[in-house]
């Protein structure tokens, strides 16, 4: 059977990984490129190269990183970060890319993901959304997590699958950043809906909290950034941690 | 020299990136007389079967690959290159594929218990089924990454190794020196390219 999947998140600006002070051997802001190295050794299943900047600054795409990576690290690594049309996909994929995610400009435009699925196939195209409570309900938000749509996350993820997304990225507004495990509760009700892999984020601060989201059903892969970045959880004891813990795990 | 099939169809740059880094000596190409020079050949391949075999009938490559394979000529069909290799295939309609592999390729949907999810994307382990030289650089159990939708049927004979998906899925498949791999050696890690490694070497 197929394992669930830890991912780390590469959230790259100006061509730099942010949150990487501590990295081990690179000082203040590191090289993406060392960093995929790094994880790779360590045995993440997946990278998820993310252009944190690039929706409200309308930067470009960080294509010569992407291409670099693409040399010498050979496991799956999908690209967000200002993906708005299929030149977008197509630059990136044409860099290595094999997934890639799209946030906003699904919200911007909504033939984005059915044409893109079209053209490269479901399994290429995710759908990343930053979900958010509002008034006890899950609400889409955009910009980074600045601005609230309106559009209710539920659906938003039923009609994202039909419209031809092979993956959801669900990150969690009120979880991300506060280490206290991931938001099942809100994992639980997407998941349900849907029959496409949900990868959860925001809120890993520890192992436990990876083996929680597991065990309750509702994630195939646990996404997290600064707590491996900063080396809070190591990717290798995390996952024979969990495999210890009769998850499947790639070791 | 290891040529890459280029007939529009799949992402290429890693898997020239890969053997690059192996310092497997390749070439993407199109052009049929560098293809026939080669020592061995890669048949990449991501999307349709159909729009598949179309551009592949469109190059004019069909007769080329079919002559190659009699001739000896190790082969790798990676993904719907490696579907591209069976008699047939019922993935939205039906389509006459190469015929270098006996069997079809069928839906996954159907054939599997409904709680598991289509794509069966993500890492599998891989059981095997004959000994091969193919697998002299890794081990029963070896985790790679698939992405497909449709998969092998009829072909025990030729199954090297599958993988547990609710169903017993055809993962490397072989016909004289015609290879086939389901998952993508390219993205599976150090056991993929071990995998490639020893095609290179065949």
């Amino acid at each position: 059977m197929i394992t669930h999947r830890i991912i780390p998140c590469l959230d790259v600006r100006n061509g730099r990984v942010v949150k990487g002070v501590n990295f081990e051997g690179i000082q203040d802001v590191a090289s993406p490129v060392e960093m995929a190295r790094f994880y790779n050794e360590c045995g993440a299943d997946e990278l998820v190269f993310y252009d944190i900047t690039a929706s409200y600054e309308n930067r470009g795409l960080f294509t010569d990183i992407l291409k670099e990576t693409a040399k010498e690290i050979f496991i799956p690594l999908t690209v967000g970060g200002g993906i708005n049309t299929l030149d977008d996909f197509d630059r990136v994929l044409k860099c290595g890319a094999d997934k890639v995610s799209v946030n906003s400009g699904a919200i911007k435009n909504p033939d984005l993901i059915p044409q893109a699925a079209r053209k490269y196939g479901d399994q290429c195209v995710v759908l990343s959304m930053d979900v958010k409570r509002v008034d006890g309900q899950f609400k889409i938000f955009k910009n980074g997590g600045r601005i609230d749509t309106g559009i209710d996350a539920l659906e938003w993820a039923v009609s994202g699958e039909k419209n031809g997304a092979g993956e959801l990225v669900v990150n969690s507004i009120d979880t991300d950043g506060v280490k206290n495990g991931f938001d099942i509760e809100m994992l639980k009700e997407i998941s349900r809906l849907v029959s496409i892999p949900v990868i959860a984020s925001g809120g890993a601060g520890k192992k436990e909290d990876f083996l929680d989201l597991f065990n309750a059903g509702c994630a195939d892969a646990g996404l997290a950034a600064s707590i491996f970045h900063f080396k809070q959880v190591n990717i290798m004891d995390l996952k024979k941690y969990l495999r210890d813990n009769n998850i499947e795990m790639r070791i | 020299m290891i040529a890459i099939v280029d007939y529009g169809c799949g992402n290429l740059f890693s898997l020239s990136c890969s053997l690059n880094f192996l310092g497997i000596e390749c070439k993407i190409t199109g052009d049929k007389e560098e293809i026939a020079a080669a020592d061995k050949i890669i048949l990449p391949g991501v999307g349709a079967f159909a729009d598949a075999i179309k551009k592949l009938r469109d190059c004019d490559m069909v007769d080329l690959l079919r002559s190659l394979a009699a001739e000896g000529k190790p082969i790798l069909g990676i993904c719907l290159g490696m579907q591209l290799l069976f008699e047939k295939s019922f993935e939205y309609g039906a389509h006459m594929g190469l015929g270098l592999i006996k069997g079809y390729v069928g839906a996954l949907e159907g054939n599997i218990p409904e709680e598991l999810k289509i794509p069966h994307m993500g890492w599998n382990k891989l059981n095997f089924a004959k000994a091969d030289p193919i697998f002299k650089y890794i081990e029963p159990g070896d985790y790679m990454y698939f992405v497909h939708s449709f998969y092998a049927k009829g072909c025990v004979e030729n199954t090297l190794a599958f993988a547990e998906y609710g169903a017993a899925v055809p993962a490397v498949v072989k016909s004289g020196s015609v290879y086939g791999m389901q998952f993508h050696p390219e993205k599976s890690g150090e056991k993929g390219l071990a995998l490639l490694k020893a095609f290179a070497e065949l």
